[in-house]
């Protein structure tokens, strides 16, 4: 592991983008950022422009019309970027699976690095899964 | 001529003031951790976030003038430095022989201000738009009052406008804030550096919520991290200033460094207390603010220096 990697690790920036969430997962993201779990001790803030990212937070299933926004925001975030699917929606689909106007799980559309599963997963089980995928690389 | 480039590129200026900037910016981080029952980040994070922003990658704008938009953090960079220079080096008792710096300091304050603006435009985005617009009201808003309070200091100190001269002038009768002009004129300066760093009450050019970090919103990569380190030597030299126009400046001299120091810190706390305990004003609020109570109190200063209080 290159000084490189480690000081990226090391200060994650967060963006939040919602391809059709029920809101659920994104007040389960903001709880993260309350004094009980607070993210900043790991040196992770959440920022307002996709330009300064090194996480882009996917929640809600990937409809037809947000695709295409999920995809233009992907490209406008600077390399190296981690994508991390928040809940059952972005990973398989959940209970809107079978919906007229899915667009596939999100690593149909772009590349996903951690998966955290639940409906919607605890800000417990959003903590692990990072340091799961800090501790892998 | 090797003497005034280590001075701008080690000692007081680049090296030294981003080092100690980086640190108050911990310090400002962790504070309002605190204040919010919070653990906070560790001791090197601004490092970790600015060596991470030099190796990610820096993205140009389509339309709009990319040359104009890299140079621009690089230019805050220059003046944050340039300034850093003109205000430690009196602040440190080293003789610069510069009658009149003190006005050439107003100006330079302002280049960090501006490049942003002109990067901000230069990178064709409608929000960073918006967001310079806000930056240049806040501007207009905040110079007046701030010369104001930079009068009654050059009054009080028999006419000098050298800061040299003040920060002796202070030492010899005992530091402005004892008066009440002083105390006035320090409220006063507080709230205008305040507006000057970009924090809470006036971060209007860059509100996230609404205009998505606004003025920065372009910039990427490297070029962003150049805009952070001149927050940071900002965050450093603008307390410095107020230091040296309030405190009766620093003094290396053994067992005062530790007062020199607690004189920084204390100035950095209050701007962290501030930014914590408000909530974000509007532009046009920010502004009645700033014309009309803020000049107003200044005026006040001024005229009770005038009859030496």
């Amino acid at each position: 592991m290159g000084l490189k990697d480690k000081f990226f690790k090391k200060s994650l920036w967060l963006f939040h983008l919602s391809a059709g969430s029920c809101n659920n997962c994104d007040i389960e993201i903001l709880d993260c950022l309350t004094p009980k779990f607070d993210v900043e001790r790991f040196g992770m803030k959440l920022v307002g422009s996709v330009r300064h990212a090194d996480v882009l937070l996917v929640t809600g299933i990937v409809t037809k019309k947000t695709k295409k926004r999920v995809l233009e925001i992907y490209e406008q975030a600077p390399k190296p970027i981690v994508v991390v699917a928040v809940g059952a929606c972005p990973c398989t689909g959940g209970i809107f699976a079978s919906s007229y106007n899915f667009a596939g799980p999100l690593d149909k559309v772009i590349p996903v690095d951690v998966y955290i599963p639940g409906c919607p997963p605890k800000p417990e089980a959003m903590l692990a899964g990072i340091v799961k995928f800090l501790n892998k690389k | 001529m090797g003497k005034e480039i280590f001075y701008f590129l080690i000692f007081p200026g680049l090296l030294f003031s981003g080092v100690v900037g980086g640190f108050l910016s911990w310090f400002d981080r962790k504070i309002t951790a605190k204040v919010q029952f919070r653990q906070g980040p560790p001791l090197l994070q601004t490092l970790y976030d600015f060596v991470k922003l030099l190796n990610k990658e820096t993205i140009l704008p389509e339309k709009g003038s990319r040359f104009t938009f890299m140079v621009a953090p690089i230019f805050a960079v220059f003046g944050a430095a340039i300034s850093a220079v003109l205000i430690l080096l009196p602040l440190l008792n080293i003789e610069t022989g510069f009658a009149g710096d003190l006005i050439v300091i107003v100006y330079l304050l302002n280049i960090p201000s501006l490049t942003y603006i002109i990067g901000a435009v230069a990178s064709a985005n409608p929000l960073a738009s918006v967001g310079a617009s806000r930056e240049m009201k806040l501007i207009l808003s905040y110079e007046v009052p701030f010369l104001l309070v930079l009068t009654s200091i050059i009054i009080k100190a028999n006419m000098t406008i050298k800061l040299d001269e003040i920060i002796s002038y202070q030492v010899q009768n005992g530091a402005f804030i004892g008066s009440l002009s002083g105390i006035i004129g320090f409220i006063v300066a507080l709230l205008c550096i305040q507006a000057k760093l970009g924090l809470v009450p006036f971060d209007i050019a860059e509100g996230e919520g609404e205009i998505c970090d606004g003025i920065t919103i372009e910039f990427s990569g490297s070029t962003y991290a150049m805009v952070n380190l001149a927050k940071y030597i900002m965050l450093f030299i603008l307390p410095a200033l107020v230091v040296g126009l309030f405190f009766g400046g620093l003094n290396f001299a053994n067992i005062n460094i530790l007062w020199s120091i607690l004189k920084v810190v204390l100035v950095v706390l209050l701007l962290t207390l501030i930014r914590n305990t408000n909530p974000r004003v509007r532009i046009d609020q920010a502004m009645k603010f700033f014309w009309i109570w803020m000049n107003l109190f200044a005026i006040v200063s001024v005229v009770l220096a005038i009859f030496g209080l």
